[in-house]
């Protein structure tokens, strides 16, 4: 193995203490045991307790997982048949400006989007809460899900669709069976794409949240402003430590995944 | 020199030859009539018509481009014709999307379904169908014995070499048996030695399972191998369509010649002389050619000499007795193993090929470069094409 240079040292230091520096301090207070966030008054675990007892977080992260579930869900299946219709569909009138338009939303100001949504919702007389979130996360996930899909199945042998039809499947039963399990990776990922743009959105829930429904981002931001509590650094942490196991358990799965598919392959190689 | 299995140029012994072309009675599987497929502006067929027979080994052979893949979607029904009609046992096909044909495709990138094993692969057409459980494991397991591939059959496809994988994509097409199976370049992804031994594998299973094939190649020893019969395309047309002996032996055309196989062409002008008999004027101050056709030329009528380069006699002194005879001398000499090709200039600048074989040791060969020789040939060993 190399030793790094001198100056790659110092660039990777620097690099990674300004990404992390900051989580490092929040995971570190919210095992203060002082009620003022900034001064160190040694060890305690008691915030999360405290945590546990607190209605309106617990309320608020309930309402949050039940939206990112449903929206992720629902933004998965819309795009992954605007992906699936536009890579495959062939040469139909208009497709050009419908592949265009499936991806503006990504670089859409989210104030603009969850503004027009407000008016819609206000126009048709919905009254805001769960389901209103819901559909604006929707809205706005479904275009990540289907460029994460539709770049899957740019590289995805159509033959292998034909040999289904060929074989006896209805197109249907071709999707199901055949295109859908092979392009699952990227679905899967799509959804799960989805669920953290819903988990972690402020913008949009708050112009689409009621007084009967509070995402936990909008909590934490409106108790932030009263004052950095430490409960609210342990429900960082929280989220924190869910994210990296999610994120160190898929790069896991992945790595064995391919490093298995090599040995196979360079197995069958030897036997040929 | 493309070699051809004993099964079929073996007819010459078996007065009950597979002929079905031949005879007025019998009803093709397959008929394409009239059949024009446009993309676009681009004419892909053009007008073709074309009968295949059951139990035939059919193959397509073309130049990429031709439109032989082409025939061979519509055929699957991934494509319909634009004019014409295609008919499959006196049916026509045309409004029947490909999962309610009786008809199967081998692909050229094989598109094995990764995701399920062997096994489930060649099951997958049978499930379709709703077939009872204990007759799909039975087919299934004939599959595998007949491809050889029963201890693969719970592997995944990416855990099998790449000539396993070709066979399990036959066996799949195979496991429903269709009436028809197409075979799209099943063997262009096979290394030259595996290609050989495939080759024969697969005239076999054809003929244990009498099903008619139909493949599609560019590779023309690929097609004399296998085929029964041979459609030589070009541009959305038929060149010839015949038995693999009679597309080398008699081409109707320079194209046909040219693309199977080596053949000197030597444009001259055809005079009769007797009956079938022509005479070539091809060269200033040489004397004429003497070939046989049974096609007839009136007389000054242009033409092309196909001569191919095997049925060339090349020796030092002029054969006493040869009919035709040139001289010239060695340019080239390409040394094949087994062949020699000699490139010999006459006077004129023409260069004709010879073959040989190498019967003798190299460093004994009887011509080098710049030898002046003859080259011979009797007057039936060419033909006399038109165009």
């Amino acid at each position: 193995m190399n030793r790094l240079s001198w100056f790659n040292a110092v660039s990777l230091t620097l690099g990674f203490a300004f990404l992390y520096i900051p989580m490092v301090i929040l995971i570190i207070f919210s095992f203060n045991e002082s009620k003022l966030v900034t001064v160190w008054a040694g060890f305690s675990t008691k915030w999360y307790g405290e945590l546990a007892q607190n209605e309106a977080f617990l309320n608020a992260a309930w309402v949050t997982i039940r939206v990112a579930v449903f929206s992720s869900t629902l933004a998965t299946v819309l795009g992954t048949a605007a992906a699936y219709v536009l890579v495959r569909g062939g040469r139909f009138f208009g497709r050009t400006l419908f592949s265009g338009m499936i991806y503006a939303p990504l670089v859409m100001p989210e104030v603009i989007t969850g503004l027009s949504l407000l008016l819609l919702f206000i126009g048709i007389g919905l009254d805001r809460g769960i389901l209103t979130i819901v559909l604006a996360h929707t809205t706005f996930s479904m275009c990540f899900v289907s460029v994460v899909v539709s770049s899957r199945l740019v590289t995805f042998d159509k033959s292998l669709e034909e040999a289904a039809l060929d074989l006896g499947c209805s197109p249907a039963q071709a999707f199901r069976l055949v295109t859908l399990p092979i392009i699952a990776p990227a679905v899967i990922s799509g959804w799960l794409l989805a669920f953290t743009l819903s988990l972690d959105d402020l913008v949009i829930a708050s112009f689409t949240s009621g007084p009967s429904a509070t995402t936990l981002p909008i909590k934490i931001f409106s108790a932030v402003r009263l004052g950095v509590s430490p409960e609210i650094n342990a429900l960082s942490t929280i989220m924190i430590a869910v994210v990296t196991v999610g994120v160190i358990t898929a790069s896991l799965v992945t790595k064995r995944a391919m490093v298995r598919q090599k040995q196979d392959e360079l197995a069958a190689a030897r036997t040929e | 020199m493309p070699f051809q299995s004993d099964r079929r140029t073996g007819a010459a012994l078996n007065t009950n030859v597979f002929a079905p072309w031949e005879d007025p009675q019998a009803k093709p599987l397959i008929q394409f009539q009239n059949v024009t497929k446009r993309f676009g502006g681009f004419t892909a067929i053009d007008n073709l018509s074309l009968d295949i027979f059951e139990q035939e080994f059919f193959a397509l052979l073309g130049p990429s481009g031709c439109g032989k893949t082409t025939m061979m979607r519509m055929l699957a029904g991934f494509e319909k014709p634009t004019e014409g009609h295609i008919m499959l046992g006196g049916q026509d096909i045309d409004p029947i999307p490909p999962n309610k044909r009786a008809v199967n495709m081998m692909f050229q990138s094989y598109a094995l379904f990764p995701h399920l094993s062997i096994w489930e692969n060649i099951a997958f057409g049978l499930r379709r169908d709703n077939m009872p459980k204990r007759y799909l494991e039975d087919r299934v397991e004939e599959m595998l014995r007949l491809t050889r591939l029963e201890q693969f059959a719970r592997r995944k496809p990416h855990q099998i070499s790449g000539g396993q994988r070709q066979r399990v994509a036959l066996a799949r097409s195979l496991a429903k048996a269709p009436k028809l199976l197409l075979l799209d370049e099943p063997l262009g992804a096979l290394d030259k030695k595996l290609r050989q031994d495939t080759q024969f594998e697969l005239m076999d299973i054809q003929e244990k399972t009498g099903t008619t094939f139909v493949i599609v190649t560019h590779d023309q020893e690929e097609a004399m191998t296998v085929a029964s019969r041979v459609a030589v395309m070009d541009q959305g047309k038929l060149m010839q369509v015949s038995t693999p002996d009679r597309i080398y032996e008699n081409p109707n055309s320079v194209y046909v010649a040219d693309f199977i196989g080596d053949v000197n062409i030597i444009e001259g002008r055809a005079t009769a002389n007797g009956d079938e008999v022509y005479q070539i004027d091809w060269a200033e101050g040489q004397s004429p050619l003497t070939a046989t056709s049974s096609t007839e030329f009136s007389n000054g009528q242009s033409c092309h000499l196909a001569i191919r380069p095997e049925k060339v006699t090349i020796s030092a002194d002029r054969p006493a007795d040869a009919i035709n005879a040139v001289q010239g001398k060695v340019l080239d000499i390409a040394y094949l193993g087994n062949l020699s090709t000699y490139y010999v200039e006459l006077p004129n600048g023409t260069i004709i090929k010879a073959q040989s074989a190498n019967t003798r040791r190299i460093s004994r060969r009887s011509f080098t470069w710049e030898d002046p020789v003859w080259l011979s040939w009797t007057a039936t060993a060419a033909v006399l094409l038109a165009n």
